[in-house]
């Protein structure tokens, strides 16, 4: 007994394994968040008038906002006036080849497990890159060209596609929507920008890797996916950063639209840095993600994996506006040390024979603090809506936490939503019949967990099941018992 | 092979094995016996290394090497396998994988390269066959949904699979119908060689009509209190435990 203790301390102590920083020229805004700041962000990347404008709007909404109070956590104290709001690496702003891109940042991302280079890459997998508050290079841009796919930073979605861009951004994510995309709208540096176009099935997984290097900035990326009618994509964002003491903010909005019959499937795994076993440093991750069926028989699924950052406070969320559309969220979210997650999702029904499915796996090891929030909402004219939730937690240790908060609301007397919920704890008799066939107990918990979360896990496009396995089983090292 | 001395164990500060000595040689296929509550899976639990047992005195060696100091973990790498008297579910967990890797921490163990899929898979395929497991039940959670039956025909598949040196088996024949019964000895008559040993731990001498013992012990109260050969099961199924409880008394009083 004992001894599983010392094993679970252990396990949940462990290291991280991306937390170191590389050493490159940088051109980084000084501290502090005003309209000054916003004009230089802005003028940095030639935007048109427009977007300044609007960015402007958020400036003030930010000003007058208020920070949420309903999370299951004492809200920290940021210092919004004590970050600089824009790094990027000096040299160039964007690459117009990978030859151009500096080495160290190849090598950084090599390093990260992300290749840059095509011939070196995934086949199957374009990725954009983002390295703090620029995006440094986009692999496959040309391939996917040929069948009018367009997947590129944020940036240059702004120059190339500004009709596309004007039309959706904001447009499920109002600048208006919470104080942290309020904030995003003033500061956006970038992000990714996909539109898959009518009929197409895209053939490879589109991706972004996040990457936060420089000391006392944050990352304010913005994310927008449209699928036109018929098409479908699948995309994945991985991000991670550097060990530091001091908090750093991350304070990105996604915003996914899909048309008639199309499909949009979204994959995170979620690895910034968590902070050292006492609490000290690490990611405030506050973002906004929000899709929307906008039309008939369309589908949007939400699948994270939630390992890093101090604190996780987001909720992909749906808008089930398009009859017959459907709406997933899987969720696996793992905290140890002092870690906070808040997270889960909303699905608003408000066409008819909407469908809703969400899967929220938690885990709690050490001192982990771990909700499940959800809001399950059902309008006047959702004929026939359905939902079904299924909300699981695991714990890890005694002096863990798990919570769960689903709020239903429902105005359709035809709906049916269903909510199941399950609390367990890694038995001391599971880890002793793994010990006992030769598996030592650290594998031994992986194993457990990993089959704990094997229905959200298996949502993941195939490339990435396997590392957000690995990526459980080493969050685990070190807490176990 | 196996050398126990005069080993004694708690459990919660209760003292449940109280001075066990038995000695098995490869080869050998030693059943025990006893009454409810008198320590049976207790001993087993002590060879395995579970935790929750606290040896109190008394030696335990395999192959010469101390047995007791080694982690629960590197007791089943060195070849003890333990089936058990109640299987854990693990859900989600295939079953496959499960022991693809149970397989490959014996093999890094001792030294050997993973085993090749194809390798495996054709392992699986053949121990299957001779102890009569049913395919599908390979390809599910382990133990998840299980009936009691299929649960200890899995304990019998893994120790096909795992091949190990010494194999203790608690009541595996409980909850078995009498063809899975058959079955499981057969099975267990197929894996036993001159190289590796058995312990059997069962209340009934049916198990024993199929799985023929070299040696019989009768465990009362934390001790061996009688040994005798495959008929000393005939005759506790004739008589029942209380003239051994007698004779123990008697011993203590002595
Ligand atoms: N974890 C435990 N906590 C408290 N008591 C225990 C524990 N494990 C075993 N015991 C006690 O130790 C004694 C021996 O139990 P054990 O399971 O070894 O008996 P057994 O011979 O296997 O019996 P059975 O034939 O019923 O399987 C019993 O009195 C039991 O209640
Ligand atoms: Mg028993």
């Amino acid at each position: 007994m004992n001894n599983n203790n010392e094993i679970l301390e252990r396990l949940t102590t462990e290291v991280y394994e991306y937390g170191f920083v590389t050493d490159i020229e940088m051109d980084i805004a000084p501290n502090g968040l005003n309209e000054e700041t916003v004009r230089f962000i802005s003028a940095k990347k030639n935007e048109p008038g427009w977007l300044l404008e609007w960015r402007l709007k958020g400036l003030r909404q930010f000003q007058q906002g208020e920070m949420p109070n309903w999370q299951n956590f004492e809200m920290p104290a940021i210092d919004f006036q004590g970050i600089s709001y824009y790094a990027a690496p000096s040299k160039k702003a964007k690459y117009n080849s990978l030859d151009e891109v500096d080495p160290e940042l190849l090598a950084t991302f090599e390093k990260l497990g992300i290749p840059l280079n095509e011939q070196k890459a995934l086949s199957g997998v374009a990725v954009d890159v983002v390295f703090d508050s620029v995006s440094v290079a986009t692999t496959f841009r040309e391939k996917l060209q040929e069948l009018g796919i367009i997947f590129c930073s944020f940036s240059d979605a702004v120059k190339e596609h500004p009709d596309l861009v004007k039309k959706y951004l904001g447009s499920v994510v109002p600048y208006t929507d919470n104080v942290f995309a309020s904030l995003n709208a003033a500061v956006v540096s970038d992000g990714s920008f996909a539109y898959i176009p009518k009929g197409v099935r895209c053939p490879m997984e589109l991706s972004t890797y996040f990457r936060i290097n420089a000391k006392n900035t944050g990352q304010f990326e913005r994310t927008l996916i449209i699928a036109d009618e018929g098409s479908y994509v699948s995309y994945l964002e991985g991000c991670t950063a550097p060990m530091r003491d001091e908090n750093q903010l991350h304070a990105a909005v996604v915003e996914l639209i899909a048309l008639d019959n199309a499909e949009i499937k979204y994959s995170t795994v979620q690895n910034w840095y968590p902070g050292d076993k006492d609490g000290k440093g690490g990611i405030f991750n506050f973002v906004t993600k929000r899709g929307i069926c906008k039309g008939v028989n369309s589908k949007i699924s939400w699948t994270q994996v939630e390992t890093g950052s101090a604190i996780t406070w987001k909720y992909p969320s749906v808008i089930l506006r398009g009859d017959n559309s459907t709406g997933e969220f899987y969720s696996v979210a793992l905290t140890k040390n002092k870690q906070i997650a808040d997270t889960g999702t909303k699905m608003f029904h408000i066409g008819k024979n909407t469908r809703s499915r969400i899967i929220s796996k938690g885990i709690s090891a050490g001192q982990g603090n771990n909700s499940y929030r959800g809001l399950v909402q059902v309008g006047i004219g959702a004929e026939n809506a359905r939902n079904f939730t299924q909300c699981d937690s695991l714990l890890i240790g005694d002096e863990c936490g798990a919570h769960t908060f689903p709020y239903i609301e429902s105005k359709n007397s035809s709906a049916i939503v269903e909510h199941e919920a399950t609390t367990s704890k890694i038995g001391e008799d599971q880890i002793f019949y793994l010990n006992q066939r030769g598996i030592a107990t650290e594998k031994a918990v992986a194993l457990i967990v990993n089959g704990y979360a094997k229905e959200v896990l298996n949502q993941l496009p195939m490339e990435f099941a396997v590392e957000a396995q690995k990526l459980l089983a080493i969050s685990l090292e070190g807490s176990v018992g | 092979m196996l050398i126990i001395k005069n080993l004694k164990a708690s459990v919660e500060g209760k003292e449940i094995l109280k001075g066990v000595n038995l000695e098995i040689k490869a080869g050998e296929v030693h059943a025990i016996m006893g009454p409810n509550g008198s320590g049976k899976s207790t001993l087993a639990a002590v060879l395995a290394g579970n935790q929750n047992y606290e040896v109190l005195a008394g030696e335990v060696t395999l192959d010469g090497n101390n047995l007791l100091e080694k982690t629960p973990e590197d007791r089943a790498r060195e070849g003890v396998f333990l089936a058990f008297q109640y299987p854990v579910e693990i859900p989600g967990v295939s079953n496959i994988n499960f022991l693809r890797t149970a397989m490959n921490e014996i093999r890094t163990y001792r030294n050997l390269p993973p085993m090749e899929s194809k390798e495996f898979l054709k392992l699986v395929k053949e121990k299957q066959k001779l102890v009569e497991f049913d395919a599908a039940l390979t390809n599910r959670s382990l133990n998840e949904g299980f009936s009691g039956g299929e649960k200890k025909r899995n304990e019998i598949f893994q120790l096909a699979m795992l091949d190990p040196k010494l194999a203790i088996l608690d009541e595996t024949d409980s909850g078995l119908d009498i063809d899975a019964l058959r079955i499981v000895s057969n099975g267990v008559n197929k894996l036993r060689t001159e190289k590796n040993a058995f312990i059997i731990i069962t209340h009934y001498q049916r198990l024993l009509d199929y799985i023929v013992p070299d040696f019989v012990h009768v465990l009362y109260n934390g001790q061996i209190v009688k040994t005798g050969g495959k008929e000393l099961a005939l005759e506790l199924e004739e008589k029942g435990y209380d003239w051994l409880k007698e004779a123990s008394k008697e011993t203590e009083l002595v």
